[in-house]
């Protein structure tokens, strides 16, 4: 029981890892693209890339809490 | 007419969901009324494979078992596993076998668990995942033998017909979009891999999405799946990298000798973190998509309500839209970040540049 608990503050912190990153990556996204708007499609291009990449970091985190879980 | 084809997809849903909720319904009636509903339980054993394929109801599709023991190959059908009451029953082969939690297991005759002949019983059964990517195999060659047939007849210059002008946009995207940025002017030569990944990633996706018999495997949430994708993907890698990118791994040029020793370890285990982590979030995003779905529905059976319902299956079609993004966004992002990592490996680098 200790233990599952310990892992879902595990995956929770991840969650919030992840989300204050990828909310960096959407707000620098969306003010990149009011100024320039006719750069959209690399901007969204790139943010996902990014995005990607910050929530990989939270996935190996997640898988961690569960394997620690199980 | 836009309006019109949301409802009907709303009710589409919905009725997947009804179906969906019946069959847990099914399987809670059936435990025992006084026991506690085992959510975690539920949930994986839907998320993980097995030797049996759930068609509706009390019955499934028993699919071939296929081991390797020392004392050779032995093949017999899954149902000789389960017993009249859908409880798992000894098979007796060259070795008594029993079904755990999916897997084979070797039993002793007081029916404990022989973890040591277990071992030596090598499984390459067709479970499950594997049938549903055989099917998704038969869907991509009758799909493109018969886009590739039409294209032999008419040319790529007439306008596409019928299911052409489905499929025709989609390698347009992952031509202009994926291979031709990362990849420069070499890019055709791996347009087969990367159309091949992304057809196959995204068809297991859509059809892991599918609740009842032809999808509800979990083949893109399977970490031996997307393992055995990342290595096609850094075997590509590592074999066509050019001198530049295993320069750029050992001696970074450019940089102070006291940096380029330090940084070589860690280039080093860049090359094999890259496929780790392809692995790692396709397998993790499609598996959460799951969890997160089931354990919505299972918030009805936590609370033991009805009322629980008006705000899970709302969420849970959110959730499930969602997944539909996802299922697209993961294949795009798998293919992309596999032409990136070539793109990184075969690009030529001239002397002189500024790093």
């Amino acid at each position: 029981m200790v233990v599952g608990s310990v892992a879902a503050i595990g995956a929770g912190l991840a969650a919030i890892g992840a989300g204050i990153g990828i909310g960096q990556i959407g707000k620098g996204a969306v003010e990149g693209i009011a100024r320039q708007p006719e750069a959209a499609n690399d901007i969204r291009t790139n943010m996902i890339i990014a995005a990607a990449l910050v929530e990989a970091v939270a996935l190996f985190a997640v898988v961690v809490s569960l394997l620690g879980n199980g | 007419m836009c309006k019109k084809s949301i409802k009907s997809l709303l009710v589409a849903v919905f009725g997947v969901f009804i179906l969906f909720y019946s069959n847990i319904s099914v399987a809670q009636e059936h435990g025992d009324a006084q026991k506690d509903f085992d959510v975690t339980g539920t949930i994986l054993n839907h998320i993980r494979d097995d030797h049996s394929w759930h068609l509706w109801g009390h019955t499934s599709l028993h699919l071939p078992v296929i081991l390797k023991t020392d004392k050779g190959f032995e093949v017999f059908s899954s149902a000789g596993l389960v017993g009249e009451h859908h409880e798992p029953v000894v098979y007796q082969g060259n070795y008594p076998y029993k079904s755990v939690e999916g897997k084979i297991k070797v039993v002793n005759a007081d029916g404990t668990i022989d973890e040591e002949a277990s071992k030596k019983v090598f499984d390459i059964s067709i479970t499950k995942n594997v049938a549903s990517m055989f099917l998704t195999v038969f869907l991509l060659i009758v799909m493109f033998l018969g886009v590739a047939r039409a294209y032999r007849k008419t040319g790529v210059t007439s306008a596409p017909k019928g299911f052409q002008s489905f499929i025709e946009p989609i390698i347009i995207f992952v031509r202009d979009e994926i291979a031709k940025p990362y990849l420069g002017h070499k890019y055709a030569g791996y347009m087969p891999f990367l159309l091949t990944v992304f057809f196959f990633i995204w068809i297991n996706n859509m059809l892991g999405l599918v609740p009842f018999f032809p999808g509800a495997a979990n083949v893109s949430g399977n970490i031996a799946f997307t393992m055995t994708l990342a290595l096609f993907t850094f075997v590509i890698v590592n074999v066509k990298g050019n001198g530049d990118y295993w320069k750029h791994i050992f001696w970074m040029p450019g940089l102070p000798v006291v940096m380029k020793v330090f940084l070589a370890p860690i280039e080093l285990l860049g090359v094999f973190i890259k496929p780790i982590s392809l692995m790692i979030r396709l397998f993790a995003n499609i598996t959460a998509g799951h969890i997160l779905v089931m354990s919505l529905i299972c918030l009805i059976f936590i609370f033991k309500s009805v009322a629980a319902s008006a705000v899970a299956v709302p969420f849970a079609v959110f959730i499930y839209a969602i997944e539909f993004l996802v299922a697209f966004l993961q294949a795009f992002i798998f293919t992309m970040l596999s032409a990136l990592y070539i793109g990184m490996a075969i690009e030529e680098h001239h002397h002189g540049d500024a790093h």
